[in-house]
C-alpha cells in the first residue's frame, strides 16, 4: 500500500467523487501504413466519417452549449479547406495519419497564436477534432473508462466530456485546464465535480497511486491518491454534507439573506469577465460586489472604447443595482506584458493603485471608460491595494480631472462613488485615516497573507493563510465597527465570503454584506440562514 | 455578365464572429450558388465565405466591419441575406444570455 498523495488544484465545478483514476494520456497511436496513397486516403477519408458519425450522435442528445459546440466540430469536418491540406500531403507520400497531424497542428498553431482569448481557447476544440479523427484511423480496442472514474491528466476534451456517462458518478482532475474552458463551463452545468492546475507534481504520482481509488474534493480543490482509511472515511462525511448542503441552497438562491435572528445581510457576486453575468438572475443576488478589469488588459492594453463596452454591459444587466468596478490589479501574481514591471517581490513591489499610479497614462484611459459607463446604471469605482490615503486622493484628482475634461467636450459622463480595498494591513490597523472614501471592501485574501506573512499559491504555508486566524478576524471587525461608526459602508470580497465555514465568524465580525463567485450564490445564502446572530 | 454584389456590417456580437456564428454565416452562404466571400478591409485579403475553417480563421473581434462581396448568380440576394444575419447577431440574443 503505497502513502497517500495529496494534491492541491484549484476547483472548476465543485462536488466530491470517490472512484478509480482513468489516465487521460493519450495511448502512443498505432496506426498500420496502408499500401498505396489510395488506400491512405481511403483510409483517412473513413476516420473523418467515423469522426463526424460520432458528433452526429452526440448531437442527438446534446443541448444548448453542448449543441454548439458539437454543431461547429461538424462543420470544421465537412470543410474542405481544413482536410484538403492532409489529403494534399498523402498524395505526396505521407501515410494518413502524420498527414492528418500535421495539417491539423498548422491549423491549430494558427488558433494558439491568437491574440483574443476566445480564438486561443479554440484551439482546444481544434486538438478535439484532430484527436478524434487519429482516434478512428487507429483504432484498436480504445480504453473506456469504467464507471464513475475519475479521468485524470493534462486536458479533457469537450466531446470525452460529452460521451461520458455521468450518472453514475464520477469528476475530472487535471494538471493543466481552465476554469473558463468549454469543459469547466460544462462541468459546472451538469454538475460533475472538476478541478484544474494540480500542477506537475502530479508527476510524482507512482503506478501504484495511480492504480487505485483516488478522492477528489472539487468543492476545495484537491485530490488524495491511494488515500488512508481515515481519509476515505473523512472524505464520504464532507462529501454527504455538500450533497445535502448544496440541494438545500438551491431552496434560498431566489430568497433574499437573513440570518436565524432575522439579520438581513447583502449578498453580490464577483465577476472576472462581462460573460460571466450572462448566466446569473439578477434578481438572485444583490448586486456586483467585485467585476476584476484584468481580464481587459491580456497581451496589449485595452483602449478607451473596448473598456466602456464591457462595463456599460455588466450595468445594464445589473438594472438599478450597484456593480463595483475595480480599477486595474495588475501586478503581484497577475502580470501584464507591457505594463508591469519584474520584481523580486511582486506582493511587495509595484502593483494594484501603485502601478495605476505610476503609469497615469494607462490609468487615464480606464477612468474615462468609468466615467462614460457610469451614465448607464449604479457604478462604484474602488480602488485597489490602497496603503495610504495620498494614493486615494492623487487617484481621486485624477477622476475630477478626466471628468472636467470630457465635460469640455461634451461627452456624457458621470462621477461614481470612489472608494478603497482594505487588503493592505495599514488601512485596516489605522481605518481612521480614510474618514473621507466612499465605501471600504476588504479584500480578505491579500488583507490575509499579508497580515500572517503566508502567500496563497503556497501549498507549504496553506495552514497560516485562514481568514479566521484571531489577528485577520480582529481586523475585519475594526473595519466594520469604525464603517458602522462613521457611516461608510463596507463590505467583503475575498473568497471567504462565500466559505459556509467563514460566513458565521465573518457576520458575528459585524459583516453585513458579502460578494461570492456566482457559483457559491446559493451556498451562501444558505449558510447565512445558518447562523444565529 | 454575371452579377455581383458588396456590403459592409458592423459586427456586434459579443465575442465577434466566434464558432456558433461561424456555422451560422457559412452555412447560410453555402446556400447561395454565388461565389461568395468575406474581408476584415476593404482591400481584403478575402476569404471564402463558404468555409468555416477560412472564416474563422479571420478571427473577426466584436467592432470589426465586416466587408462581404458576391459574385455570379443570387449575388445580391446572398450579400443581404448574410448582412442580416450579422445585422440580427446571428439570432443569438436570446439563447446567448442563458448560457453560463
Amino acid at each position: 500500500m503505497s502513502e497517500p498523495l495529496r494534491l492541491t488544484g484549484i476547483s472548476a465545478s465543485a462536488g466530491y467523487a470517490e472512484g478509480p483514476l482513468f489516465n487521460l494520456e493519450p495511448v502512443a497511436a498505432r496506426y498500420t501504413g496502408k499500401a498505396t496513397s489510395a488506400d491512405e486516403k481511403a483510409a483517412l477519408e473513413a476516420a473523418i466519417g467515423v469522426a463526424t458519425g460520432r458528433l452526429a450522435g452526440l448531437m442527438e442528445t446534446a443541448d444548448g452549449e453542448a449543441a454548439g459546440i458539437l454543431e461547429f466540430q461538424v462543420a470544421m469536418l465537412e470543410d474542405d479547406a481544413l482536410t484538403g491540406p492532409a489529403f494534399a500531403a498523402i498524395t505526396a507520400g505521407q501515410p494518413a495519419d502524420a498527414a492528418w497531424r500535421q495539417s491539423l497542428d498548422a491549423e491549430i498553431a494558427g488558433y494558439e497564436t491568437s491574440d483574443q482569448d476566445y480564438f486561443r481557447a479554440r484551439a482546444a476544440d481544434m486538438r478535439d477534432i484532430r484527436d478524434q479523427v487519429l482516434r478512428a484511423l487507429t483504432e484498436d480496442g480504445e480504453a473506456v473508462a469504467p464507471a464513475g472514474a475519475i479521468f485524470y491528466g493534462e486536458d479533457i476534451a469537450p466531446t470525452r466530456f460529452l460521451e461520458t456517462d455521468w450518472s453514475c458518478g464520477g469528476g475530472i482532475a487535471l494538471k493543466a485546464g481552465s476554469a473558463a474552458s468549454h469543459v469547466a463551463m460544462l462541468a459546472r452545468s451538469r454538475g460533475v465535480p472538476m478541478v484544474v492546475g494540480l500542477g506537475v507534481a502530479g508527476l510524482g504520482a507512482s503506478p501504484a497511486h495511480l492504480a487505485g481509488v483516488a478522492l477528489l474534493d472539487a468543492e476545495h480543490g484537491g485530490i488524495v491518491l491511494s488515500p488512508s482509511k481515515a481519509e476515505i472515511d473523512a472524505f464520504r462525511r464532507s462529501s454527504s454534507s455538500f450533497t445535502a448542503r448544496r440541494d438545500r441552497a438551491q431552496t434560498y438562491l431566489g430568497k433574499p439573506a437573513v440570518t436565524k435572528a432575522g439579520t438581513a445581510v447583502r449578498v453580490q457576486v464577483n465577476i472576472a469577465d462581462p460573460s460571466d453575468v450572462d448566466g446569473i438572475d439578477i434578481s438572485t443576488c444583490d448586486g456586483v460586489g467585485l467585476m476584476r478589469t484584468e481580464f481587459l488588459f491580456g497581451k496589449t492594453l485595452p483602449d478607451e472604447e473596448t473598456q466602456y463596452r464591457a462595463y456599460r454591459k455588466v450595468l445594464e444587466w445589473a438594472r438599478e443595482k450597484p456593480v463595483t468596478i475595480r480599477t486595474v490589479d495588475a501586478g503581484g501574481d497577475k502580470p501584464v506584458p507591457g505594463f508591469t514591471v519584474e520584481e523580486g517581490n511582486p506582493f511587495l513591489g509595484l502593483r494594484g493603485i501603485r502601478l495605476s499610479l505610476a503609469r497615469p497614462e494607462v490609468f487615464r484611459v480606464q477612468i474615462r471608460a468609468l466615467l462614460r459607463a457610469a451614465m448607464h446604471g449604479n457604478l462604484k469605482v474602488m480602488f485597489p491595494m490602497i496603503a495610504v490615503m495620498d494614493e486615494y486622493q492623487r487617484a481621486a484628482a485624477l477622476f475630477a480631472e478626466e471628468q472636467a475634461g470630457l465635460s469640455a467636450r461634451g461627452v456624457a459622463c458621470k462621477m461614481p462613488p470612489l472608494g478603497i480595498m482594505v487588503e493592505v494591513p495599514s488601512v485596516a490597523i489605522a481605518p481612521e485615516a480614510f474618514s473621507g472614501v466612499a465605501f471600504f471592501s476588504i479584500g480578505s485574501n491579500d488583507l490575509t497573507q499579508y497580515v500572517m506573512a503566508a502567500a496563497r499559491d503556497n501549498a507549504s504555508v496553506a495552514h497560516l493563510n485562514s481568514v479566521r486566524h484571531p489577528a485577520v478576524l480582529r481586523l475585519i471587525a475594526s473595519v466594520a465597527a469604525f464603517g458602522q461608526a462613521k457611516r461608510i459602508p463596507v463590505s467583503l470580497c475575498g473568497d471567504a465570503g462565500g466559505d459556509p465555514a467563514s460566513i458565521p465568524v465573518l457576520i458575528e465580525a459585524g459583516l453585513r454584506d458579502l460578494s461570492v463567485v456566482p457559483a457559491q450564490l446559493a451556498m451562501a445564502k444558505a449558510a447565512i440562514a445558518d447562523v444565529s446572530v | 455578365m454575371s452579377a455581383s454584389a458588396e456590403a459592409t456590417v458592423l459586427i456586434s456580437h459579443e465575442v465577434g464572429l466566434h464558432a456558433r456564428p461561424s456555422v451560422k454565416f457559412t452555412k447560410l452562404a453555402k446556400t447561395f450558388s454565388a461565389e461568395v466571400e468575406v474581408a476584415l478591409a476593404a482591400n481584403g485579403p478575402w476569404f471564402d465565405a463558404k468555409s468555416i475553417v477560412k472564416v474563422m480563421a479571420a478571427k473577426a473581434p466584436k467592432g470589426t466591419m465586416l466587408h462581404i462581396r458576391a459574385k455570379g448568380d443570387g449575388a445580391g440576394e446572398a450579400v443581404d441575406a448574410l448582412v442580416e444575419l450579422v445585422r440580427r447577431d446571428f439570432d443569438e440574443g436570446a439563447d446567448h444570455v442563458r448560457t453560463a
